[in-house]
């Protein structure tokens, strides 16, 4: 039997906006898979290439930048 | 890409990490293993101490961390718990209060990123949690010690605009013996109030009531009112700003203040050419307003028509006040001739509040008349008649009268965008000052140091925008009435021997707090202008420009942990 691919994915939020949301929808018991790890930012420009391709290559299976 | 040349993986000899889990009651621990995440975090490489708490926030956690710090010679303190946006404040300062630098302090969230949002993978959320304080403890160990930044504050306040929110905001903040500049366009401060008749629901004069005011302001000593005066130049930034006004052709005038107070108001929206507007047989609201109060005022058949210009393609919004100045000036003609006929047209009624709802009821306790129109086939004025359509009947009226009054929007002063540049201030698409939230910070610009209250904001009645003033005084105190002006640490730094003044971050910096200074061939960082978002961080090409808190070495760290 096939292990079912489950994707390791990375997050960079903005503390002000996605960050926030991301509290939000735990305030609001929304229930989302745990494989997202977040990474808290003060703004998603703050979000440099080098991180995106630095978190790709410690195992992330996908890179979300939120903000 | 480029940050990577300065990414430093052997972590510091010396690092006595504490780490904290929160159970929150039944929050956290009710949904994952928090006893197996501690002992977890008791085995990553510098963690000294780990303890699990019932509640971490409460004073016997507070209490434990303390004493931690002291017991174990803690040098970096993790705590899982809830969100750092509204707990790390207060873990921060509790560390500072037990002597560790509130700097090195990290927060992991298994509250609202977790526990909560993964209520029935008890396996899968311990696992993620477990992953999460990898992660913060990882970044923790990269911390470094950091000073708050401190500045001076001048207790001076610039007011710009002498109407009732202006005066108002001016009275109270002298009253708090704050010292103040008002600076009125007009040669008159008052501002709409002296053009218009009376107030209500109380029926005072609105020259007397705003004359009072005046007289209070300029009676106190700690004011200054320059009249017929405009702000030309402000420099500088919260607590140390650089004015310059001019009154006239006269000579500039220097002034020093810590907070700058926007009350610059609104005007009545000039209707030319609608519904036949002709300043005689029709009219405005503000027009009327003068005939009332100079007695001028003799038709007999009047028409008010609503929304004249407002809520239209092009100016989509409801300026609030209109059907109030409607009814009010409904109600004072049937007053004073109970025979006069008086109609009015309406799309919708906004009378908020028990107050205003008696006005209404009032004013049709009194005979005036109040019909529909659809605003998809307006009212037409012709011949010394109003023509409208009854949309639920679809019957045509024709209604006879000898003035037509339009009620017209208040709308931002043309010179709004030239000081919304001058102050880096927003407005919204109608040229109205778009406050920091609409909620939460009402009278706040983002740009601190900056405050907003009356019809600068938004068309407000006269008790409102008497009330922002107020509120705009406490709002100042609130900065003003501290020693020093005192701010987070976590802002960016150029490092000036590798900067080579390219003015990328320059560019990139949405709160104008870099400068290039010509005689280093570099740029600069203004820590006071500085918010930390790090975008200059992100673009340096020379990675000179980093954001404490937020550096290479402490986000990869934190990456490498996932």
């Amino acid at each position: 039997m096939n292990e079912e691919f489950n994707p390791k994915i990375v997050a960079f939020a903005c503390n002000w906006c996605a960050y926030s949301a991301a509290d939000l929808a735990g305030v609001s018991r929304f229930q989302y898979p745990p494989n997202i790890r977040i990474i808290r930012v003060m703004c998603s420009g703050r979000v440099n290439p080098g991180f995106i391709l630095k978190a790709l290559k410690m195992g992330a299976d996908g890179v979300l930048v939120a903000g | 890409m480029n940050e990577k040349r300065k990414e430093k993986t052997e972590q510091p000899d010396d690092l006595r990490i504490g780490v904290f889990i929160c159970d929150c009651g039944s929050n956290i621990a009710g949904h994952l293993d928090c006893s197996a995440v501690t002992e977890y975090a008791a085995s990553l490489p510098g963690v000294v101490f780990a303890k699990e708490n019932l509640y971490t926030c409460s004073e016997a956690g507070i209490t434990e961390i303390q004493k931690a710090i002291s017991e174990h010679e803690l040098n970096r303190v993790v705590v899982a718990s809830c969100s750092p946006r509204t707990h790390q404040p207060l873990f921060q300062s509790s560390c500072a209060e037990a002597g560790m630098n509130p700097y090195l302090f990290e927060m992991v969230n298994i509250r609202d990123q977790c526990s909560w949002v993964h209520m029935q993978e008890h396996a899968e959320a311990t696992e993620k949690a477990k992953e999460l304080v990898r992660m913060g403890v990882a970044k923790a160990a990269f911390l470094e010690p950091q000073k708050d930044i401190e500045a001076s504050l001048l207790s001076r306040v610039l007011v710009i605009g002498g109407g009732v929110a202006g005066l108002s905001a001016a009275e109270a903040l002298a009253d708090m013996a704050l010292e103040v500049i008002l600076v009125e366009k007009e040669p008159k401060a008052g501002g709409l109030l002296n053009q218009i008749n009376q107030l209500v629901p109380e029926g005072v004069k609105a020259a007397e009531y705003v004359e009072r005011i005046i007289e209070s302001v300029n009676s106190k000593s700690n004011v200054t009112v320059h009249l017929g005066t405009e702000v030309k130049a402000i420099a500088g930034y919260i607590g140390n700003y650089e004015i310059t006004l001019q009154r006239g052709e006269g000579e500039a005038i220097q002034e020093k203040v810590g907070c700058i107070v926007v009350a610059t108001g609104a005007v009545p929206l000039e209707p030319a050419g609608l519904y036949g507007y002709d300043g005689e047989r029709v009219i405005t609201q503000m027009q009327l307003e003068e005939q009332l109060l100079n007695g001028q005022f003799k038709a007999q058949r009047v028409v008010m028509i609503q929304c004249a210009g407002a809520r239209v393609p092009g100016r989509e919004y409801c300026s609030r006040i209109c059907c109030m100045i409607a009814v009010k000036n409904a109600a004072l003609i049937k007053d004073q001739d109970p025979e006069a006929q008086v109609h009015i047209l309406y799309r919708d009624i906004q009378m908020y509040g028990t107050e205003k709802e008696r006005m209404l009821w009032d004013a049709r306790g009194k005979g005036v008349r109040f019909d529909v129109y659809d605003p998809e086939k307006p009212p037409e004025v012709k011949d010394g008649q109003v023509l409208f359509e009854q949309p639920i009947v679809g019957t045509k009226r024709q209604i006879p009268c000898d003035l037509v009054v339009l009620s017209t929007p208040l709308v931002a002063r043309e010179g709004a965008s030239a000081l919304s540049q001058l102050l880096r201030i927003p407005m919204d698409q109608n040229g109205f000052f778009l406050e920091a939230h609409a909620k939460l910070r009402p009278l706040d610009f983002a740009t601190d140091g900056v405050f907003l209250c009356g019809s600068a904001r938004y068309p407000a009645t006269v008790a409102e925008a008497r009330s922002q003033g107020l509120g705009v005084a406490s709002r100042v105190a609130t900065v003003l009435f501290k020693d020093k002006l005192v701010t987070s640490a976590l802002v960016a730094e150029i490092d000036p021997e590798t900067c080579v003044g390219c003015l990328g971050c320059l560019d990139m910096c949405p709160y104008g707090a870099i400068e290039f200074v010509p005689e280093k061939g570099i740029c600069e960082v203004n820590t006071i202008l500085c918010k930390g978002c790090g975008c200059c961080a992100a673009t340096c090409p020379s990675q000179s420009a980093t954001l404490k808190g937020f550096k290479p070495k402490q986000l990869l760290s934190q990456i490498r942990a996932i």
